[in-house]
C-alpha cells in the first residue's frame, strides 16, 4: 500500500516535470533548438500568478488562465525578436544564448519579486481525499488531472485545427511547408508560445507544493531528463518519461537506506546519463535521432 | 598591410609568424615578470586570479573552441583538480609532485566521462555534462572521507623553493609560470596534428571522419586534455580559495567559464586572456555599475545573474568572435585603411542545420 501511495506521489510531481519536457520537445521537434529557459519561464508563470492571485486578488480560476495568456504571448515575443536571430547558427551558439536568458529572467524574478518566498491560496490547499487507505491530496490530484486536461487539448490541437497540422507540417519539413504558403517563422513563434503557455501552466499547478521563489526553476533541469527518457521528439513519451522519472525519484528517497545517502536529488540526473549511454534513442523516438560516432 | 614571404613549409606552424609578434610578446612577458614591483599585494591577487581563469579557459577552449563540442559541467574538473590537490597535500606529498599527479588524474577523469558520453553530439552532449555536472557536485559534499564534505577542507599552504604560498608576490609568479606553460602546451598540441584533428572535427565531423580522423578516439582525447589543463586550474583555485567547499563548484561557477571563452572569442586562445580579464573584473564592473543606479535596484542580489546574462545574450547575439574578434576587427581596419570593408565580416544569411538522418 506504501508503494501505491509512493507511486501516485511520484506520478503528480512526474506530471509537473512531463509538462516542462513537453515544452523542450515542441521547440525541439519544431526548431531543433533546446530552450536552456524553459524552467525560468516556468518560475515565471509562477510568480505571474501570485501577482495575478496574491497580491492582486483575482480568483483562481481567471488568474490561472490571465497567466497561461500572458506567458505564452512573452513566448512569442521572445522568438520572434530575439531566438529568431540566431538561426543556423551551431548548436553551442543556442544554448548559449537560452542559458543566458533563463539568467536574465531570474535576475528580473528577484529584483521585481523579491528573493523571499510567496505563496497564494488556491481552492486545493490542505484538502486531502482518502480512497482505499491511500491519501491522495487535492492538489496531487489537480496537477494529474490538469496535465490530462492539457495534453488531450494538445492532442485534439494538433490533430484537428489548421494551425496545429501546419506546425507538425513545419516540425516535419520546413522548406515544404513554407511551399504549400505555410508562415513558418510566425508558426515556430507560435509553437514558442504554446511551449511556454505549457510551462506557465506548469508553473501555476507547481505552486502550492513548492511554493514560489526563483529556486523552482531548477525543475527544468530535471525536466531535461523526462525529455531524454522519452525520446526527445515524442510528446507522449515526454509525459511518460517525467511521469517515470518522477516515480524514480520518489522510490529513491524513501528507500535511500538500501541504496546510498543523498541518491534522491541525483536520481534524475543518473537516469539522464544512463539513458544517454545505453539506449540514446529514447523509450519512445520513432527513428533514430541520435547520431552515433 | 604585412606580407609574410614563405621559404620554407614549416613556417606555416611556426608560433611567431614574424618578428613583430616576437617582439611584442616578449615585451608581454617582460612586463608581466615586472608587474609585482609596482602593483601591490591586492591586484597582484586578482591578476593571479585571472591567470587561473585563463587556464581554465584554456581547458575549455580546446574542447567547446576548438573541437565543438560543449560542455556545461566543467567545473567538475576544477573540482577533480582542487579535491586532488588539497587531499595530496593533506596528505604529507610535496607540491611539486602533487601537480602532475593532479593532471594525470584530471586527464583520466576527463577520459573516463569522455568515453561513454561522446558518442552523443549537440544538444545530448551538453545536457549529459550538465547532469554529470550536478552529479559531480553532489559527490563533492557526499563522499566525506576525500573532500570534507559541507564542513569544507582546508588546503594546506606548503613551502615550495623555499617561499610560501602566502607570499602573494610568490604566488603570482607560481600562477604566471603555470599560464605561460599551459599556453605553449596548447598552442603545440593545437598545431600539432592532434590539434588540426579536433579543428576537423569541429567543422565537419563527416569530413574529418573521411580524412581517416578517428571520432571516437579523438573527442575523448579533447575531453580529456581539457579536463587535464581544467584540473591544474582547480589545484592553483584551491591554494588561491585556501578553503574548499563543494558548492563552490556549482553550476554558475561551469557557466562563468562558458562565459569566458564566449566573451574572449571562441575558438582563439586569446580569447582566454580576454574572457578571462573580463570575468576576473566582472565582480568589480557590477560593483560599480551599483553605485551609478537607484538604490532600490542597485542593492538588490538578482543584478549580478541578471547583467551576466544580458552580456552572454549580447555578445551571443551581436558579437559572436568575442572580444578577440573585435580586436581583429579593428586590426584589419587599420591595415586595410581606407579600404576596410563592413561586409567582411558580415554574418552570412543561413538555413537551420538539421542533425536528423
Amino acid at each position: 500500500m506504501q508503494l501505491i501511495q509512493l507511486i501516485i506521489d511520484g506520478v503528480a510531481s512526474g506530471c509537473i516535470y512531463g509538462l516542462v519536457a513537453l515544452g523542450f520537445v515542441l521547440i525541439y521537434k519544431a526548431t531543433e533548438t533546446i530552450n536552456f529557459a524553459q524552467g525560468d519561464i516556468l518560475m515565471l508563470g509562477a510568480f505571474v500568478a501570485y501577482s495575478l492571485i496574491g497580491i492582486i486578488g483575482v480568483d483562481y480560476l481567471t488568474g490561472f488562465a490571465l497567466t497561461v495568456l500572458i506567458i505564452a504571448v512573452f513566448g512569442f515575443f521572445l522568438d520572434a525578436v530575439v531566438v529568431r536571430q540566431i538561426i543556423g547558427q551551431p548548436a553551442f551558439a543556442t544554448v548559449m544564448l537560452t542559458i543566458g536568458l533563463g539568467f536574465i529572467f531570474r535576475g528580473f524574478a528577484s529584483i521585481y519579486w523579491g528573493t523571499d518566498i510567496f505563496s497564494f491560496s488556491t481552492p486545493f490547499s490542505g484538502k486531502i481525499t482518502e480512497f482505499n487507505g491511500l491519501i491522495i491530496s487535492y492538489v496531487n490530484l489537480s496537477i494529474i488531472v490538469g496535465t490530462a486536461v492539457l495534453m488531450s487539448a494538445l492532442y485534439f490541437f494538433f490533430t484537428f485545427s489548421k494551425i496545429g497540422v501546419a506546425m507538425r507540417a513545419s516540425s516535419e519539413n520546413q522548406l515544404a511547408a513554407y511551399y504549400m504558403g505555410i508562415p513558418v517563422k510566425f508558426i515556430f513563434s507560435l509553437i514558442w508560445s504554446i511551449s511556454a503557455g505549457v510551462a506557465a501552466v506548469a508553473g501555476v499547478l507547481l505552486a502550492p507544493i513548492t511554493l514560489v521563489d526563483t529556486s523552482i526553476s531548477l525543475i527544468g533541469l530535471k525536466a531535461f531528463a523526462a525529455a531524454v527518457l522519452g525520446g526527445f521528439g515524442s510528446i507522449p513519451g515526454a509525459i511518460v518519461g517525467g511521469i517515470i522519472i518522477g516515480i524514480v525519484e520518489q522510490l529513491c528517497g524513501t528507500y535511500e537506506n538500501y541504496l546510498f545517502e543523498g541518491v534522491r536529488e541525483i536520481s534524475a540526473y543518473l537516469v539522464l546519463i544512463l539513458t544517454l549511454i545505453i539506449y540514446p534513442r529514447g523509450l519512445f523516438s520513432d527513428k533514430a535521432e541520435v547520431k552515433k560516432v | 598591410m604585412r606580407f609574410i614571404f614563405k621559404t620554407k613549409y614549416s613556417q606555416d606552424i611556426n608560433i611567431a609568424k614574424h618578428n613583430g609578434d616576437r617582439f611584442w610578446y616578449s615585451l608581454l612577458i617582460l612586463i608581466m615578470v615586472a608587474l609585482p614591483l609596482v602593483l601591490d599585494d591586492f591586484y597582484l591577487g586578482e591578476i593571479s586570479y585571472i591567470c587561473i581563469l585563463s587556464i581554465a579557459g584554456i581547458g575549455l577552449m580546446i574542447l567547446s573552441g576548438y573541437t565543438g563540442l560543449a560542455s556545461l559541467g566543467h567545473a567538475a574538473f576544477l573540482g577533480v583538480g582542487a579535491y586532488t590537490h588539497a587531499f595530496l597535500l593533506t596528505n604529507g606529498i610535496p607540491f611539486y609532485a602533487s601537480i602532475p599527479i593532479v593532471i594525470i588524474v584530471s586527464f583520466l577523469v576527463g577520459a573516463a566521462i569522455g568515453i561513454p558520453i561522446l558518442r552523443l553530439t549537440g544538444m545530448y552532449l551538453a545536457i549529459a555534462t550538465l547532469a554529470l555536472g550536478f552529479i559531480a557536485e553532489h559527490v563533492f559534499i557526499k563522499w566525506e572521507h576525500f573532500t570534507g564534505g559541507n564542513r569544507g577542507l582546508p588546503v594546506p599552504q606548503p613551502e615550495f623553493l623555499g617561499m610560501s604560498f602566502y607570499d602573494s608576490v610568490f604566488f603570482y609568479y607560481v600562477c604566471l609560470v603555470f599560464l605561460i606553460a599551459a599556453m605553449f602546451a596548447a598552442i603545440n598540441i593545437l598545431r600539432s596534428p592532434t590539434g588540426r584533428a579536433f579543428v576537423a572535427i569541429r567543422d565537419s565531423e563527416i569530413a574529418a571522419q573521411s580524412l581517416g580522423v578517428n571520432l571516437g578516439l579523438y573527442k575523448a582525447l579533447s575531453f580529456a586534455i581539457s579536463g587535464a589543463f581544467t584540473g591544474l586550474a582547480g589545484a592553483l583555485l584551491a591554494h588561491y580559495i585556501g578553503y574548499l567547499a563543494p558548492d563552490i563548484f556549482n553550476i554558475f561557477l561551469s557557466l562563468t567559464l562558458l562565459l569566458l571563452i564566449v566573451v574572449g572569442g571562441m575558438g582563439s586562445l586569446h580569447g582566454t586572456v580576454f574572457g578571462a580579464i573580463f570575468v576576473g573584473f566582472l565582480p568589480q564592473l557590477i560593483a560599480i555599475c551599483r553605485d551609478y543606479l537607484p538604490s532600490s535596484i542597485g542593492s538588490q542580489p538578482g543584478l549580478e545573474p541578471m547583467l551576466f546574462g544580458l552580456i552572454l545574450v549580447f555578445f551571443i547575439l551581436y558579437e559572436p568572435l568575442g572580444i578577440y574578434g573585435r580586436w581583429m576587427k579593428i586590426k584589419l581596419f587599420f591595415e586595410l585603411f581606407p579600404t576596410y570593408k563592413r561586409q567582411t565580416f558580415k554574418k552570412q544569411k543561413v538555413f537551420t542545420k538539421s542533425d536528423r538522418v
